[in-house]
C-alpha cells in the first residue's frame, strides 16, 4: 500500500499507509491528521484541504484542473505547489508522497 | 425603507432553508401548520445550493443519482402545496419566550417574527464570509476592513483595496470604482472566475488606468487604531504596499455556528442536543433537526434528517393543536391529505 507523508507547519511528521483510489483528504481525514479540514467534505467547493505537494512530487501528482484552479482562489497563502488533497487519487506511483500542510486552512 | 418592519406571525418558523428545513414543511403542512423559512443565503437549498450543486448525491433513498440543486427545486416543488414563505439574505440572531409556546425571533435585518414553534434546521450554522488570517485584521473589521458592501456610499472617496477574483470582487470593482477615490484590484493569478461581461468591464477600466491591478496575495495589513493605511502585497515581482484606507476581501464563505451558541440551549459539541422522539432542544417548543443536532447514533445524512422533520412535526401538532385527535394517515389513501397537496 502507498505510504504518503503528511508534515504539519511546525515539522511534525506522520507517515500513514493509503489505499489506491481513495483521496488524500480522506487519508488524511482517517487518520486525524491536524491541518486538514475539508469542511465541504470532498466536493472541491471550500479549499479548506490544503496542501503544498513537495517539490520533488508535483510531477506525479499533476497540476489542477480548472475547478480546483478556482477554488484555490479561496485558500490563503497558494503556491505553484499547492493543490487541494480532495482532489489528488492515490496510485501505486504515489507511493512516498510528501505533502506539507499549511499552518491553518481558513 | 421602513426602519423596524412589523412582526410577522406565524406557527412555524424555520430557521434554515436547507434539504431538511424544506421537508420540515411538508411534514408540518400535512397537519395544516403555516411555516415561514429564514435563511442567511440569498436562495433555498442550504449546503446543497451553496456547497455541492452540481455534485450528484447517491444516498437519497429512491434516487440512484441526484444533484444537490435537483434535490432542492424537487423539495421545493413538493412543498408548494404548502405555501411557505422565504425570507433570505437574514440570519436569526435572537429568539426570545415570550409566553407558553410563543416565541419572538429578531434577524440581523431587524425583521421580528412571533411564532408558537421554532425549528432549527441551520445545518453546519451560518454560512459567513471567509477572514484571511492576517494577523491583526479583527482589529479593522467594520472600520476599515469589510466583508460586504450594505451602502455603496460608504465607499465614496476612500481608497479602496479589492481580493479576489470572483463575481463578489468583479461586481464591486465594478460598482465602486466611480465612486471612490482609487480602486486597486489584487487576485493571485490573471484568471477569473467571475462572469465573462464583468471580467470584459475590469479589463477595460484597467487599460483606461480607472483602476490598479497588481498580481499576488496580502501578507501584511499596516495601520493603527482600527484605521487601515497600507496592506502588503506579495507578487511574482515580489513585495508591493499599496496605500489604502479601505479593504474589502472577497474568499468566499465558510460556515460558523454563529448566534446559535447564544439561545441558551443545551450543546454537545457545537451541535444541539435533541431527544430521538421528538427532536425537542432542551428548550420545550423548539426542535432542531438535520444536522446541527445531535443524539446517541447521530448520521449526517440528508435522509436521517427528513426522518427527524416527519417526527418533529408530530410534537409541533400537538403544541399548536392540543385538542386536535391524532389519526396517523398515508398520502396514497388519505382523501385529506390529497385534498391537502392540491391532488385532482
Amino acid at each position: 500500500m502507498p505510504k504518503i507523508t503528511f508534515i504539519e507547519h511546525d515539522g511534525t511528521t506522520n507517515e500513514v499507509e493509503g489505499e489506491v483510489g481513495m483521496t488524500v483528504m480522506e487519508l488524511a481525514r482517517k487518520h486525524d491528521i491536524p491541518g486538514i479540514e475539508a469542511e465541504c467534505g470532498g466536493a472541491c467547493s471550500c479549499a479548506t484541504c490544503h496542501v503544498y505537494v513537495d517539490d520533488a512530487w508535483t510531477a506525479k501528482t499533476g497540476s489542477p484542473e480548472e475547478m480546483e484552479e478556482d477554488m484555490l482562489d479561496f485558500a490563503f497563502d497558494v503556491r505553484a505547489n499547492s493543490r487541494l488533497s480532495c482532489q489528488i487519487k492515490i496510485t501505486d506511483e504515489l507511493d512516498g508522497l510528501i505533502v506539507r500542510t499549511p499552518e491553518k486552512q481558513f | 425603507m421602513e426602519m423596524t418592519n412589523s412582526p410577522i406571525e406565524t406557527d412555524v418558523v424555520i430557521i434554515g432553508a436547507g434539504p431538511c428545513g424544506l421537508f420540515a414543511v411538508f411534514e408540518l403542512g400535512l397537519l395544516d401548520i403555516r411555516c415561514h423559512l429564514i435563511d442567511i443565503l440569498d436562495r433555498p437549498g442550504g449546503q446543497c445550493a451553496e456547497l455541492y450543486p452540481e455534485k450528484p448525491i447517491y444516498d437519497i433513498p429512491a434516487y440512484p443519482i441526484i444533484s444537490g440543486q435537483e434535490l432542492t427545486d424537487a423539495l421545493l416543488e413538493q412543498i408548494k402545496p404548502f405555501d411557505p414563505q422565504y425570507h433570505f439574505n437574514q440570519r436569526v440572531d435572537e429568539i426570545e419566550r415570550i409566553g407558553d409556546n410563543k416565541f419572538r425571533l429578531k434577524t440581523d435585518d431587524n425583521q421580528e417574527f412571533i411564532c408558537k414553534n421554532v425549528v432549527i434546521a441551520a445545518g453546519g450554522g451560518s454560512f459567513t464570509p471567509k477572514r484571511p488570517p492576517l494577523p491583526g485584521i479583527e482589529d479593522y473589521e467594520g472600520k476599515s476592513v469589510h466583508y460586504s458592501v450594505r451602502r455603496m456610499s460608504d465607499f465614496e472617496g476612500k481608497d479602496l483595496l479589492i481580493v479576489g477574483g470572483g463575481d463578489s470582487a468583479l461586481d464591486w470593482t465594478l460598482n465602486l470604482t466611480p465612486l471612490a477615490k482609487s480602486v486597486t484590484l489584487v487576485h493571485r493569478r490573471d484568471k477569473f472566475r467571475a462572469a465573462t461581461d464583468s471580467v470584459n468591464k475590469m479589463m477595460a477600466l484597467r487599460e483606461e488606468g480607472k483602476i490598479n491591478f497588481i498580481l499576488g496575495q496580502m501578507t501584511e495589513l499596516k495601520g493603527e487604531n482600527g484605521e487601515l493605511s497600507s496592506v502588503t502585497i506579495s507578487g511574482p515581482e515580489g513585495e508591493t504596499e499599496v496605500n489604502c484606507n479601505c479593504l474589502l476581501p472577497f474568499f468566499g464563505l465558510t460556515m460558523k455556528l454563529g448566534p446559535v451558541a447564544n439561545w441558551g440551549l443545551n450543546l454537545h459539541e457545537n451541535l444541539i442536543a435533541v431527544d430521538t422522539e421528538k427532536f425537542e432542544t432542551s428548550e420545550p417548543g423548539i426542535f432542531a433537526i438535520g444536522d446541527i443536532n445531535h443524539y446517541p447514533g447521530k448520521l449526517k445524512l440528508i435522509l436521517s434528517g427528513f426522518h427527524e422533520a416527519a417526527l418533529m412535526a408530530q410534537k409541533v401538532n400537538n403544541y399548536i393543536y392540543p385538542d386536535k385527535k391524532v389519526v396517523f394517515q398515508y398520502t396514497t389513501s388519505s382523501s385529506s391529505l390529497q385534498k391537502k397537496l392540491g391532488v385532482k
